[in-house]
């Protein structure tokens, strides 16, 4: 970005204040009380009473998904916690789950509100208590009659490419043939996450993993196994998007908003996407560095969505940590994306442990590095330096948003 | 052996925009909706090429010919009772960024690569011809060009 350029509207907002629920596989509790346990602990954490919350935005809203996905609606947590608000949003179109962040810190920006409540819900480890992990385009044909399918699942259901499982496992195969990708290489990944996770005590799955197990593990969709696919769980995440100015009153480190990319430049679907090895994420990464000084070696960890492992590495590249095809080399042997390597990765153990928080942990997790707050997972940068750049990405396919974080301003 | 997909098939509405396409193979042919305009094929089909924003877009045949982009082996009984099946992205050789999610039949596992060329065979289920693709030269015979190829 030339010094010329306007600053972007984003670098006005910072997150105040983090918050989570409770985190497992079946809690059992409802959508709106892990809401309100992550709401109340945010706001808590900023400093600020329910009465200076004057903006709401959550992922994905009103009536979407599977159950389990979608957690409360605006308005039934407005209505929770009696807010009065001077603006709101929510929605599941956008530059992935952390559009809901963006808006957020662009409201802010513009003067919408001062104080936006930010937060995703999910509750699919109970909804899903009693069967397997769903696909997206529903559970099949069980009792009464097979409903017939429209719009963009009507071209995967009838071939019974049901889940991002397998869309994203014809990623994973085409990176194999482009680049040599192996799934030793990608098993880092799982295997990293599951290392990090031993030191959250909020994270799903804490046993130690080696690349024995996972190569043992039961195939999925090839070249994906059971540990390339994350844990479907209940828990909540809230954040506090506030103006900049606020700063001096925390008693933590704000989290700055530096940049955000939101590009979606190629055909948004997961099979007419011009580069079936990289797709969304190559561009809302493109517009992330077209909006900052910053440069990825400034970054001192990385929290990028692993929803599916294949992802995190799609990531790697999108964001310029390491060239495009590379990160196979990258990530072997795992020093590279270790809490002490080069780039430390996925630092609360990512969903495919830490929990499919949807990726709203990522952001979490940014913000409690940044501010120093790891505990036993904290990163130390070489030179005993504390982490001062986060770069966060959440989704895959078709689906992409990015944010630079900094401790202080940049 | 895979199977050739999965064993209960979800099925599309036959809505006015997509029924050319879902019936298509009807006659044996794969359609795709092309621009008159510019010859652009749309996929998903659209009242607008996107290309020329021309709305002179009609269904024509194509030679049901391409290639596998990428391909994966589905072992999860997302729906219950079904074996491991091929699931696929297939360009069309007409015009290579239009792709397909299909399952590739009669073949095995080992003996599909990207870049393996592949035609279309159809599979009906009740009113849907649900195109499905098989390596275009099944059993080494050059130039088979016939019906069911994948037995």
């Amino acid at each position: 970005m030339s010094p010329a350029t306007e600053e972007p509207l984003e670098r006005r907002a910072v997150i105040s204040g983090i918050g989570q629920s409770a985190i497992g596989r079946r809690l059992g509790c409802g959508d709106m009380d892990l809401t309100v346990e992550a709401a109340l602990a945010a706001i808590a954490d900023a400093g600020l009473t329910r009465d200076d919350v004057d903006g709401l935005s959550t992922y994905p809203g009103m009536g979407v998904g599977t159950p389990g996905f979608a957690g409360p609606t605006g308005p039934e947590v407005q209505d929770a916690l009696g807010l009065s608000l001077n603006w709101h949003d929510g929605g599941g179109e956008g530059a992935g789950q952390m559009r809901a962040v963006i808006s957020a810190a662009l409201a802010v920006g513009a003067g919408l509100a001062r104080h936006v409540l930010v937060y995703r819900t999910v509750s699919e480890g109970t909804a899903q208590g009693t069967g397997g992990r769903q696909g997206i385009g529903g559970s099949g044909g069980s009792g009464g009659g097979v409903p017939r399918f429209g719009g963009f699942m009507q071209w995967s259901l009838p071939f019974g490419a049901v889940s991002a499982a397998n869309w994203i496992a014809m990623v994973g195969q085409r990176r194999m043939h482009e680049f040599g990708l192996t799934r030793e290489q990608l098993g880092q990944i799982a295997i990293n996450g599951r290392r990090n996770a031993a030191l959250n005590p909020n994270a799903i799955y804490t046993d130690p993993m080696s690349m024995e197990d996972y190569l043992a593990a039961r195939i999925i969709s090839t070249p994906l196994c059971l540990f390339d696919c994350d844990a479907p769980c209940d828990g909540a995440t809230a954040l506090i998007v506030s103006h900049r100015d606020v700063e001096a009153d925390l008693d933590h480190p704000a989290v700055h908003v530096n940049a955000v990319g939101t590009a979606l430049r190629g055909r948004p679907s997961w099979d007419q996407f011009d580069d079936m090895t990289s797709m969304a994420a190559r561009d809302a990464a493109a517009s992330l560095w077209e909006r900052t000084e910053l440069a990825p070696r400034d970054v001192d960890t990385a929290q990028l969505y692993d929803g599916f492992s294949v992802l995190a590495i799609v990531w790697l590249e999108a964001l310029g940590f390491c060239g495009r095809g590379e990160s196979g080399p990258f990530i072997e042997g795992g020093a590279a994306i270790a809490r002490d390597g080069v780039l430390p990765l996925n630092t609360a153990g990512g969903q495919l442990s830490g929990g499919r928080l949807h990726g709203f942990g990522f952001i979490h997790e940014a913000c409690v590095q940044l501010r120093g707050e790891g505990g036993p997972r904290q990163v130390v940068r070489p030179g005993g330096r504390a982490p001062e750049v986060a770069a966060v990405a959440n989704g895959g396919g078709p689906i992409a948003g990015t944010m630079l974080l900094t401790r202080g301003v940049r | 052996m895979v199977a050739d997909g999965p064993s209960l098939r979800l099925l599309p509405r036959l809505d006015d925009d997509v029924a050319f396409f879902w019936t298509s193979g009807a006659d044996g042919v794969l359609r795709f909706l092309r621009c008159h305009a510019c010859g652009f094929y749309v996929h998903p089909p659209g009242p607008v090429c996107p290309r020329c924003l021309s709305r002179d877009v009609a269904p024509q045949e194509v030679s049901g010919r391409g290639r596998v982009e990428t391909y994966t082996v589905n072992h999860q009984q997302w729906i219950p009772g079904s074996e491991p099946y091929i699931i696929a992205w297939v360009s069309i050789d007409e015009q290579p960024d239009v792709r397909l999610t299909t399952n590739l039949v009669g073949v095995e596992p080992e003996d599909v690569s990207v870049g393996l060329p592949v035609r279309v065979v159809f599979e009906q289920v009740d009113d849907v011809y649900l195109p499905l693709f098989t390596p275009a030269e099944v059993g080494g015979t050059a130039g088979d060009d016939g019906e069911g190829g994948a037995a």
